[in-house]
């Protein structure tokens, strides 16, 4: 099902309230946001805002359309998935007290060429990044060995080549 | 750079922008923007309550095609502006609203009549501003202007702190402003305007429907123009209604849940429908399967997220909709494009016309909705500005009473606000001083706002209102009736008040005729005598507007009788 995300990134005017005014704009049409995240540019005064979201053709467009009229939106695009890099990272904290558990999650962590963040007696923090897919399958893949917590920093997507925003 | 308080710059900035009038009410948190008004020659019409106020300057707005401008303090006067800032913003009228707020140290501390109006006014503006320094009050001003009165119009707010109000700085004022994010596109790209004339000038059964957009870009002659190019029937949104003088030929009506059966079967017979300035709600369209469904559907509108958004269409000419109908005429002629007046779809509309013709009640003794409207049009000057209220009074209006200029009909169209007409109509009136406004009402409707009747008196602003009194909310009774079985829940309002008392407690004039031939009379008697009238016409409670479509249904769905 994570096949039917579509990602759309735009960039905003860097000031307080903008996130919200974005939120609000779906939330005011009914449309849902499956992941969000923002950072601000070498610009100061600019941000970069990746959303992704499931939806049909026709109210994507709606979408871009809606945000483009937002005076604080300033461009705003809907990714090709075939010509966009998309990243999202994970972090998340296993059970690990059982050495058998602890060779797993070592496993898994390698072969998604995680980074292990802390470690002790009971738990490891690993860091992932990948495809929201990666992420899916990673996490299904550690779930026998106990996840403690999770947390995930939404999407964030660069087109490829000489394309630009 | 000159060096003034924040409310100093406020009441520079506003003259800057020609303001002249200012419709609102004080209150703590605003105070140091009045104090500076005081010394200023702009006009403040103080409303009885800040709803009112909001109403006033979009009436204002609507019938001038300037800027309104609405002001309160924070918290309680902020948030009640809000039902006219939503009703201005979604029928693109250009209202600024400024709400005065607490200081910037205690804002986030629940303070005295603190309301976060930024994060409630988000979803009702086209824009929003909070000044965090006086500094930016000359910039905000000039944006707020901007905003509301280019592309698609809207409402916009500013709210500025008490202590940005008072705060002495050195200010620039802005020759312009501009945003990254905010661009318009009023002339429609060349491509756009072929293709659609190509499908125009092949069509055999042209449609235009004409929304708000043609008034507020003031096409209406380049509208009429290509209608005749086409020989096209019209017709109109709700908010279009005298885009197109009503007694012009090719006028078939408003379309949509109360408009004329001539649009409505129109609009399923056409196979090119033009739709212009309009964003097809869901009054407009009925069920949206069934709406226009033989047509390849054209939509011209400045805001290019509202095509394709209810309506799917064949093309698309984004832009200013004067430009876009010159473009499209100007092709239309190269080609040289001859439509005849004697077609069979031109018989068709006059076949229609004479179909759907409402017949005269017979044997009641009330007076009825479109005897009134034919009445007040008998006994008004062509140029007479009517505002409405909201509900049967309102469709009577659309349905039955003749506008023949842009401006001269003003209604809540997507909000359907109630009580919006009296002060709107005092909102026009203050606009214009030289034609006689005549708030169109329900009793139930006017009992929401009918305060102002001391405003309109006080500021000399006379309108007339003429009450269609069944002592019901008509048109939640008509549903009732129609749709639940009769079982009216709440929609009986008794003989309370009784509205000629209530007018002359407020020191206007207040009659109730007992015939049209009287109605007629006061109504030319209001106007001579230039006083706030309201004229209390008792009509049958059982009465309903017809045609109707049931909801849900298609257009061409439509009911005459019950």
């Amino acid at each position: 099902m994570y096949r039917s995300l579509s990602t759309v990134a735009f960039l905003v005017e860097n000031k307080p309230g903008v996130l919200f005014n974005v939120t609000n704009l779906f939330r005011r049409r009914g449309f849902n946001i499956e992941s969000i995240s923002v950072g601000p540019l070498d610009d100061p005064e600019l941000a970069r805002m990746t959303i992704t979201l499931k939806a049909d053709s026709r109210v994507l467009n709606q979408i871009v359309e809606q945000l483009d009229k937002m005076v604080d939106v300033i461009r705003v695009k809907r990714l090709d998935p075939m010509r966009t890099v998309a990243r999202e990272m994970l972090l998340v904290k296993l059970q690990t007290s059982d050495p058998m558990a602890r060779e797993e999650a070592l496993k898994h962590i390698n072969s998604y060429h995680g980074l292990i963040l802390d470690i002790d007696a009971e738990s490891i923090i690993a860091e992932v990044t990948g495809e929201t897919e990666t992420i899916e399958e990673f996490l299904k893949k550690v779930s026998p060995i106990g996840i403690l917590e999770f947390s995930r920093t939404g999407v964030t997507a660069l087109e490829k080549g000489r394309l630009r925003l | 750079m000159t060096r003034m308080s924040g409310a100093e710059a406020f009441v520079k900035a506003l003259k800057r922008e020609g303001v002249e009038t200012i419709f609102g009410l004080p209150g703590g948190a605003i105070l140091p923007i009045c104090d500076a008004l005081y010394d200023s020659d702009i006009r403040f019409i103080l409303a009885r309550h800040e709803q009112g106020a909001a109403h006033m300057a979009d009436g204002y707005a609507r019938a001038s095609g300037r800027v309104g401008v609405c002001l309160a303090t924070s918290g309680p006067g902020a948030t009640n502006l809000v039902t006219g800032i939503a009703t201005a913003n979604i029928d693109s009228s250009s209202v600024v609203a400024f709400t005065g707020q607490v200081p910037i140290p205690v804002i986030g501390t629940d303070a005295f009549q603190e309301v976060d109006i930024i994060g409630v006014s988000a979803s009702v503006t086209k824009y929003n501003i909070q000044v965090r320094g006086a500094r930016d009050i000359p910039w905000a001003v000039k944006a707020a202007f901007y905003l509301a009165s280019t592309g698609r119009k809207g409402a916009v707010l500013v709210d500025i702190p008490k202590d940005v109000q008072t705060s002495v700085e050195d200010m620039e004022f802005p020759e312009k402003v501009s945003f990254r994010g905010y661009r318009v596109q009023e002339e429609p790209d060349p491509r756009e305007l072929d293709w659609a004339s190509v499908l125009l000038s092949r069509a055999k059964r042209p449609m235009i429907l004409a929304g708000g957009g043609v008034i507020s870009s003031n096409a209406s002659r380049e509208l009429i123009a290509l209608a005749e190019a086409l020989m096209a029937p019209v017709a109109t949104s709700l908010m279009g209604k005298g885009a197109v003088p009503n007694d012009h030929p090719l006028y078939v009506g408003g379309c949509g849940m109360h408009g004329t059966g001539e649009a409505n079967t129109l609009l399923a017979e056409a196979d090119v429908l033009l739709v212009v300035g309009a964003r097809l709600s869901d009054r407009t369209t009925g069920l949206v399967k069934e709406f226009s469904p033989n047509a390849k559907v054209i939509h011209v509108d400045i805001d290019r997220s509202e095509i394709d958004k209810n309506v799917e269409t064949v093309t698309r000419v984004v832009g200013d909709a004067k430009l876009a109908l010159t473009g499209l005429l100007e092709r239309l002629r190269r080609i040289r494009l001859e439509a005849s007046g004697d077609s069979e779809w031109v018989r068709r509309i006059n076949e229609l016309r004479e179909l759907y013709i409402m017949p005269e009640a017979k044997g009641n003794p009330h007076m009825r909705g479109p005897e009134v409207m034919r009445a007040l049009r008998r006994s008004l000057p062509r140029d007479a500005i009517i505002t409405t209220e909201v509900g049967q009074c309102q469709m009577w209006a659309s349905l039955y009473f003749d506008s023949y200029a842009p401006r001269t009909f003003l209604t809540s169209g997507g909000l359907g606000t109630m009580g919006w007409g009296f002060p709107a109509a005092i909102g026009a009136k203050a606009a214009r001083r030289d034609v006689p406004v005549v708030d169109i009402a329900g009793d139930g409707s006017f009992a929401m706002t009918e305060n102002n009747l001391a405003t309109s008196v006080e500021e000399e602003l006379p309108v007339i209102v003429v009450i269609l009194n069944n002592r019901m909310l008509g048109m939640v009774a008509q549903w009732q009736r129609l749709f639940y079985g009769r079982r009216y829940f709440g929609v009986e309002l008794g003989k309370a008040p009784d509205f000629v008392k209530l007018a002359e407690a407020y020191g206007a004039v207040g009659v109730r005729p007992e015939s049209l031939e009287e109605l007629e009379r006061e109504i030319r008697r209001a106007i001579e005598a230039d006083q706030t009238t309201v004229i209390d016409v008792p009509i049958d409670p059982e009465e309903n507007v017809f045609p109707m479509v049931p909801p849900g249904k298609g257009l061409k769905e439509f009911i005459m009788e019950a």
